[in-house]
This record gives C-alpha cells, structure tokens and sequence, in this order.
C-alpha cells in the first residue's frame, strides 16, 4: 500500500486538482437543491433545467457583449449578472403560479409535476438555443493557464478551473452561512426548514420565505451553469445529467448544514476524478457506488440528523 | 343447388394457391405509383443531431432538384423523416409503422450504429430495400446476410485503417499511445478495430491509458490532465459531432496538442465548429473521400455545384452527413433507372429493385463508389495533416494520402478483426497514394 501511494501520490495530487473545479460545479447546484428541499419540501426536477438555463443565458450574454465591442473582462461579472437574471425571472412566477398549487398534494404529484416543468424547460431551450452545441469559453481564455509542477515537469491548468471555481464555490459556501446563520432572513428559513408547523404557528410568513428560498435555489442552480459555461458544451440533455447528480449529493449529504452539501460534493468529485486516473471504467458510477456506500452504512446520509417517525 | 367440395378438390385448389398464386402475382407488372415515398431515419434531436439535421436538409434540398427535374423514373420523391433521438424502441416502431402504413418503398436508415443494428433485421423480414446511408459499424454485414440491406458509403473498418496507415507513414517512431473514446458500440468497436491492426502492423506499441468517458460527456479535464501526465506519442479519438468539438477546445486550451499527435479518423465534421482554434499538423479523416478542398475530384464542376449549392442554400458548408445522405439518393436514382432498364420500362418490384442494387456502381462527384455482392459500398478514404489556407475559414487536410477502398476493406465473408490480424508491417509502404 505504501509503495502505491508512493508510486501514484503525485497523480492523486492532479486528480485532487481535477476533482476541485468539478466539486465546486457540483456543490453550488446541489446546495440550492438542499435549500428549496429543506424549505418547501418538494423534489423540484425542474432544478436542473435552471443549471442549462443559466448556463445557456451566460453564453448569450458573453456572445452580446463581444458584439457589443464591451472589453473581454466584462464577460466574468456576465456570468453572474445571467446567473441573477435567469433566477430572478423564472424563480418568482414558477414558485407562485405553480408550486404553491400543490404543497400540500402527495410527493408522487409534486415529482410528476416538476418533471413536466422540466420537460417544458427542456423544449424552450430546443427553441431559443437549437440542438447544436454553443461553447462559451472567453472568460476561461480570458485567465489563461498555470503550469503546475509534476515529476520534472509541468502541467498546464486553466486558471478559470484551479483557483475561480474553487473561490466562487467558497465564497458561496461562507456567503450562505453567515446568512442562514446572522441574519433574520435566514434564520426565519432555517426555523421553517427545523419545524415547519411550529415556525408558522410563531407568525412566520411562510408564503414569502417559500417564494425567496425558491428564487435563491434557482439562481444557485443558475450560478452553477453559468460557471460550468466556460468549461464544456451546452447541449441539450445537460440539465439531466446535473440533476441526477445532485440528487446523488444531498441524498449522499443528507439534509441538514450546507457545508455537508459541500463536503460531500468534494467527495464525489475527487472520486471521479480519481476514477478517472486508476479506474476509468468507474468514472461515471463513481458518484453512486459512493452514495450507496455511504446509505448502507448511515441511511440518513452522511450529515443528515435521523428523523423520528411522525404519525 | 351447391357443388360437392372433394379432398382431391381442396388439395387442388391448395396447390394452385400456394404454388402457382404467388408466381403469377409476382410476375404481375407493378404499377407506377403516383409518388415515390422515401423512409429517412435521421437525429433531428440531442447531440448527434450535428449530423442528423444537415443530412435532412440534403435530402430535401436534392428532392427538391430532383423532382423539379421530373422525380425518378418520372415519379415524384416524397421523404418521410423520423427523429432517431428517442432511442431504438421508437425507431423500430417508427420503420414499421412507415413501410406497413405509409407503404414507403425504400428505407434510409440510419446515423447511429446501434439503429442499424436494429434497421437490418427489420429489412429482411419485410422485405423491404433499405440503405444505410451514415451509419459505420462493420457487423452489420459481417454478422449475417441481409439481402435488402445496402451501405452506400464506406465503413468502419477502412475509416480507421486508413489513419492508422497515415500515421505509420507520417510518424512511423511513435512508441506509446492513448485513446480517448466515447462510451458507446462505435467508441469501442473502432478502438478495437484500431488495436487489433495496429498490434499486426506494429508490434510493440505501448498503450498508456484507454478511457472511454460516458457518451454525451461535455467536460474533458480529467481526461486531459491525465494524458498531459503521460505524454503519450500519439492520442487516438474516434469521437466525432459536438463532443470531439469540446474535446479539442479544452485540450487546445490546455497545450496537450502541442504534447502528442492527435489522430481523429472522424475529424472532418467538427473542423467547421473548431475553426481557427483546431492547430495544424494533427491526422483528419472522414468516412470517404470528399473533403472540401479534394485536389483532383472526378468531375470537378459536378464538385463545385455540389459544395456551393449546399452552401448557398444553408450558409455553411456540407459536412460528411450531407455527402453520404447525396450518396444514398444518387444511389436511388442509379439503381431504379437500371431495374427499369432491366424490365424494359416497366417499374420495379421490391425484389427487382434489391437486385438492381447488388453490384450497383455509380458515380460520385469525386469518385465512384461500388456495391459489393454483401451489399457494403467500396468508398475510397482520404486522410491528411490539418492545416490552413486562405479559402476556408477551418482546417482542412494537407500532404493527402488516397487509400483505394477494396485493400483497406476486410474481404466479403470475412470479420474485420480477423482480417486485421493477417495484415504485415510495411503495408503502409504499399497501400495509399499521395494525392
């Protein structure tokens, strides 16, 4: 075992390098996730729709900049700016209109319905964007490269991927503790997530800490997109793929404190990258032979608190 | 008052019914119909659709010529277009339902392997002509009989010789090699394909790492930064359409092409989308002969009006897709104007017209192509270095070699792996020529 690591600690160390952007990308989606689950306690679908939403507003706002002749660094705050847009459009009139209809309907309707949103959202990216693939990496060429140190040699990272990834996923991370935590805001959201009934009984607005938890769920997941933009192809069929692994985090995750949405992002993405290096045939099972793992042994995920049985 | 029906009556009108029936309708002259309805299984949908669409548009955009210029056999062509997205379980549904209910009289199918895996059974049962105008796998006429089933452009097995011949003659030093396919039947039949004639043709090379990330995959970095740790000689991808697009960006970004050589046997669709951004001096291959700047086609103005005409039409230029999707139609209208010839003007059956396709050669704006007595076509395979010049605004092949289809091909009756393993160093120094 000691002559492996020593053998393959240096690949370890990239793959721990890979598995960090990918982390990030993962972690600012499934926090949303976690956040509009603990709150209003629906599976929403139609989170990963806002992913490729964000991600494609991000593309078109970059390619209207560059044509616009603004200077190339405006393309960074663009991501955010499309990010705030998409959730802030599509957060509010789908928590209100659709939503709030069926809260109190059985989990089967609520998942039914917000997969039907999904397929929609799905269509109208068809629609607005065409099937081809539409690449967005300006601000990724806009940082350059950085040559790590590898046995004699180097290794060219991109800087978007090694260290503006990882800060904005950290600065989230930090962003929404102190909110949850020293704000009233986010203090009401975390006393609805405790004990719905009680938080409302005590005089909580629950209609509008519904209506904020949704539309900041949605810029999250919009976030996400939005930084993965620079870093691959939009293509249909994205939003899928990002769902599927969210749901894979917060279920590993279970619900509770964000930075266990955080962790275990991390978990999941050094696990597929070290796939990558030593097991490649696992790459894409990783995330879940990771979480099966992980509900075998603590069901309530890794950081979840056990629920006791309410009648 | 009614006759009395005898068992010598019963067994008489049997033998009439079942022997000397079906001979008489068979014989029976086939009514020209008022349309000619064609059956095209294309990806109108997710990632492959970088394919599907621009074959669709030069389906309707060669009917429409055609049909203006008085249909085939003086019948109108009418397409029927399926979306091959949904999966195979709506492509089978879809095939059935056009050929039983639509009465289409050929089948076009289809751009992915597996669909044609699926398409061929179907052609047998109901007897039905069917041209595999995209897809490659080499099992399809490898792995039985499909007497209604034609491939009229060329396949796996030259498509990724070829290159492999290519890079023993450009790089013949090479020592170590990595690939990097996508997760599916064409990602892993072609690396099979590939080792198997590379262990005949150059024993000894080392494979560092063999990765095949999940189909439709958008994010590389992993891959990339473990084949920058290698520095393997020589990088193979048979991926193709919007991953290979992706896969090249991100490994461009990161200097890996400036490490290792690059071969992309199905490079020629993504060099439009990569532009500038694809460096010179990488191996590109299509499935055929038909790049863009092709330096001595047969018909050079034939070539000409084809390329601008499809760029006039939808403002880019035609990619693989659109040659095979012209090859499948040329192909049409050459074997129904020989099964028509064959019965002296009289219009061909289902039976006549299969048979009017085996052995069919017909001519292509930059060569001709021939179908051989399994149904596979012989298409000649270009393959060269990218590179840039003033005319397009992408790469496009230098320093070409052109290989004649039949000697990188696998002999009819033969499986493609089993052919590999009896091929010899030194071919690469027999087979192809500069063009």
């Amino acid at each position: 075992m000691i002559d492996w690591f020593h053998e393959n600690g240096l690949l370890l160390g990239l793959a721990l390098l890979d598995g960090l952007a990918y982390a990030a990308l993962v972690f600012m989606v499934a926090v949303g996730l976690n956040l509009v689950f603990g709150v209003l306690r629906i599976l929403n679908v139609a989170h990963g729709s806002f992913y490729a939403i964000g991600a494609y507003a991000a593309a078109s706002l970059s390619a209207f900049i560059a044509a616009q002749g603004l200077p190339p660094w405006a393309a960074l705050p663009a991501l955010l700016v499309a990010a705030a847009l998409v959730g802030a459009l599509l957060g509010p009139p789908i928590e209100a209109l659709l939503l709030r209809r069926i809260y109190s309907g059985e989990p089967v309707i609520q998942l039914l319905v917000t997969f039907a949103l999904f397929m929609i959202l799905e269509d109208a990216q068809k629609l607005i964007w065409g099937v081809q693939p539409v690449s967005n990496d300006g601000a990724m060429r806009l940082l350059g490269t950085v040559d790590v140190p590898f046995a004699g040699d180097v290794i060219p990272f991109t800087a978007y991927q090694l260290f503006l990834l990882p800060a904005v996923a950290l600065a989230t991370l930090a962003g929404l503790a102190w909110f949850l935590r020293r704000t009233l805001t986010g203090r009401v959201i975390v006393a609805v997530t405790t004990d719905r009934e009680a938080a409302t009984a005590m005089g909580i607005d629950a209609k509008r800490v519904f209506l904020l938890t949704f539309t900041a769920g949605a810029m999250l997941a919009a976030l996400g997109g939005a930084l993965a933009s620079p870093t691959t192809a939009l293509v249909p069929g994205i939003g899928a793929q990002t769902i599927v692994l969210s749901f894979a985090v917060i279920a590993t995750a279970g619900l509770g404190r964000i930075e266990g949405a955080a962790l275990t992002a991390l978990l999941i993405g050094l696990g597929r990258s070290v796939a990558v290096y030593f097991a490649p045939e696992l790459e894409v099972v990783m995330p879940y032979i990771i979480m099966v793992a992980v509900l075998l042994v603590r069901p309530q995920g890794l950081f979840g608190a056990a629920e006791a049985r309410r009648i | 008052m009614t006759a009395e029906i005898t068992r010598r009556h019963a067994l008489l009108a049997a033998g009439f019914g079942g022997v000397l029936l079906p001979h008489t309708l068979s014989a029976q002259p086939v009514a020209k119909p008022a349309e000619l309805k064609v059956g095209i299984t294309t990806f109108l949908s997710g990632p492959a659709s970088v394919f599907g669409v621009p074959g669709r548009r030069a389906a309707e955009w060669l009917f429409d010529e055609i049909n203006r210029a008085g249909g085939i056999g003086g019948v109108p062509v009418r397409p029927f277009f399926v979306d091959e997205g949904p999966g195979t379980e709506h492509l089978v549904g879809e095939f059935r339902r056009l050929v039983q209910s639509e009465g289409v009289h050929v089948m076009f199918a289809s751009i992915s392997s597996g669909s044609c895996l699926a398409c061929t059974p179907l052609s047998d049962e109901l007897r039905k002509t069917t041209i595999l105008w995209d897809c490659g796998t080499q099992r399809s006429f490898e792995e039985g009989p499909h007497p209604f089933a034609f491939r009229t452009q060329g396949y796996g097995t030259p498509e990724v010789l070829a290159p492999l011949l290519y890079l023993l003659k450009h790089k013949p030093d090479f020592r170590s090699i990595a690939v990097l396919n996508q997760d599916y039947a064409w990602g892993r039949d072609s690396w099979e394909l590939w080792k198997t004639a590379m262990d005949a043709l150059k024993p000894g090379v080392r494979v560092v790492a063999e990765m095949f990330p999940r189909f439709n995959s958008t994010d590389f970095s992993t891959e990339i930064t473990r084949l920058l740790a290698l520095r393997p000689d020589v990088v193979l991808t048979t991926s193709w359409g919007g991953e290979l697009t992706t896969l090249i960006r991100q490994a461009t970004e990161r200097r890996l092409l400036e490490r290792s050589l690059f071969v992309m046997p199905v490079g020629e669709p993504s060099m439009p989308a990569l532009a500038r951004t694809m460096p010179a001096g990488h191996i590109i291959g299509a499935r055929g002969d038909h790049w863009i700047n092709h330096p001595a086609p047969r018909d050079r103005a034939a070539f000409d009006r084809f390329i601008e005409g499809y760029r006039t039409r939808f403002s880019e230029y035609p990619i693989y897709p659109v040659h095979h999707m012209a090859q499948a139609i040329w192909a049409l209208q050459a074997a129904y104007a020989k099964a028509i010839e064959a019965k002296s003007g009289g219009w061909p059956n289902d039976q006549e017209l299969a048979n009017a396709f085996r052995g069919l050669t017909f001519p292509t704006p930059t060569a001709s192509i021939t179908l051989r007595e399994d149904g596979q076509g012989l298409e000649e395979q270009i393959v060269g270095l990218s590179s840039f010049t003033e005319r397009f605004p992408y790469a496009v092949p230098e320093k070409m070699i052109r290989y004649p289809a039949a000697e990188i091909s696998a002999p009819v009756g033969q499986k493609s792996t089993d052919w590999l393993k009896t091929l010899r160093p030194g071919m690469e120094t027999r087979v192809g020529a500069a063009l």
